[in-house]
């Protein structure tokens, strides 16, 4: 088919692969740090202390509201005229998916805790738990059953919406897409169908197998 | 004690005159913001007793049972095991402890979902109590077969009947070797069909000398149960009985005689 040589050309296919790194090291180091952090988040969001929960409720809705896109621009051109602070660009994707990985998580795990019923805290007190006890013993395997779907559906997002990083110069997968389609503009006029399809296909072997994996878990937990 | 009995281990049958007060409150207060729901309960319960706690609804009942195991705050009060103040004023244990002297099954079962049957029975043992697993698991064989639950061992509480899962709460609970175990309407969630099932392993546990307090709307199943009886009415306790029968069948004040008016409907049906 007409275009369809442009990923045979010698190094294409390579350099869409590097790009594809590029973009799996943003989204996994995010969703690695956004992790323990979301946890962390979660449990404050759960706690009685008002200040705590305005400060936390804060930081939600500002990540919320705000486009990653803009907080992307904060944190990359923002930071480095405003405070002198000079990231990369791939350290400020990897602050920003951070900062927003932790914060959806974070409401995430306050559900699922919040959704555990009172009445099996209290069946773990009168069994003599400490309150560490119930939390690791019997609140989160409960927790994390109930947080495990849509967390892995999180992670699909923030897979997909490093594409935005291109806009503040990393050479992710769709950024070296538009390079190999701007470098055979005129040799293959329609190759751009072919590199975006190839992009589709690797976007889509890394984050099927996530959602696979979230139906699958949350069939498994549903017992 | 009979091969249907259950065998509570730790505990001794002797008479409960002889053996002496295991739990003790005195002068309970506790208020939910101006609603006054315990207002000064004194309550004995001796070694190898079982008393029982009856009431209309929004009485108390249960709150007097969240009281002693530590649920709730005293607003007043004291609640006493083996003669040390645990809770309340001077209290000089911590709640954690107390919890693992006192057992305490609910209405509503309250199994860990995440756990198998097994699982539950076995972990605040373990966990808690630090004991040692192969003697742990020897204990749940032994409850769990005696309740004729041990080829449930590996399921998960979701398979399970309602009778089932209260039967497991109650060993759940028993693993712990409570000196005094609290059951808080363990039939009310149950299907009727399911209702003996549960009740005959409390009326076995007292047969084995199982110190215990039980609140209830079964009146047979108090009537049959119970070594001494008592009336919990709007945070006080209206009278207090240690013949059963004669409470039931003569009550000597006038509020229960309206309170057990309301079961007479349900005796006549069952006398017909």
């Amino acid at each position: 088919m007409p275009g369809a040589e442009i990923l045979l050309e010698p190094g294409n296919i390579t350099r869409l692969l590097g790009g594809l790194w590029v973009t799996l090291q943003i989204g996994l180091i995010s969703i690695a740090l956004s992790i323990p952090l979301g946890i962390i988040v979660g449990m404050l969001m759960t706690l009685k202390n008002i200040v705590v929960k305005i400060i936390m409720r804060i930081y939600l809705d500002f990540i919320r509201i705000m486009p990653q896109l803009v907080l992307l621009y904060i944190v990359f051109f923002g930071l480095a005229t405003g405070t002198g602070l000079n990231f990369d660009g791939i350290t400020s994707s990897v602050i920003v998916f951070t900062l927003w990985g932790a914060a959806e998580l974070g409401d995430l795990v306050r559900g699922s805790l919040e959704s555990i019923p009172k009445s099996q805290y209290e069946s773990a007190q009168v069994l003599g738990f400490s309150r560490f006890q119930t939390f690791a013993h019997v609140v989160l395997p409960q927790a994390v059953r109930r947080l495990v779907p849509p967390s892995v559906n999180l992670a699909t997002r923030m897979v997909k919406t490093t594409s935005l990083c291109m806009l503040i110069g990393v050479v992710e997968v769709i950024r070296v897409g538009q390079q190999i389609i701007d470098f055979y503009r005129f040799q293959y006029p329609t190759g751009a169908l072919w590199i975006y399809g190839a992009i589709f296909i690797l976007y889509f072997l890394i984050c099927f197998p996530l959602s696979l994996a979230s139906r699958g878990l949350e069939k498994r937990f549903a017992k | 004690m009979t091969d249907t009995q259950l065998d509570t281990s730790t505990k001794d049958t002797a008479s409960p005159k002889e053996s002496g007060v295991v739990l003790e409150t005195r002068g309970l207060v506790k208020r939910f913001g101006t609603n006054t729901v315990l207002d000064g309960i004194d309550l004995t319960v001796h070694r190898g007793e079982a008393v029982v706690v009856v009431g209309p609804s929004g009485c108390g009942k249960s709150t007097l049972l969240r009281c002693i195991v530590g649920l709730e705050q005293l607003d007043g009060g004291q609640v006493l095991l083996d003669g040390e103040v645990v809770s309340g004023e001077g209290a000089s244990v911590r709640s954690k402890e107390t919890r693992q002297r006192v057992g305490m099954v609910f209405q509503s079962y309250d199994l860990f979902p995440n756990k198998t049957v097994l699982g539950n029975v076995m972990l605040a043992p373990l966990k808690v109590q630090k004991r040692d697993k192969t003697k742990v698991m020897a204990q749940a064989e032994q409850l769990l077969r005696r309740i004729g639950l041990w080829d449930k061992r590996d399921v998960y509480p979701s398979t399970l009947s309602g009778g089932q899962k209260q039967r497991i709460a109650i060993v759940r609970a028993l693993m712990m070797n409570p000196d005094v175990m609290l059951f808080d309407e363990i039939t009310a969630a149950l299907d009727p069909e399911m209702v003996h099932e549960v009740l005959q392993v409390v009326v076995e546990l007292a047969d084995g000398g199982l110190t215990m307090v039980v609140v209830t709307h079964e009146m047979r199943f108090a009537e049959a149960l119970a070594d001494r009886i008592i009336l919990l009415d709007a945070g006080h306790v209206v009278e207090e009985s240690s013949n059963p029968s004669q409470f039931f069948s003569n009550p000597q004040t006038q509020r229960a005689k309206d309170f057990l008016r309301s079961f007479e409907f349900e005796r006549s049906r069952e006398n017909e």
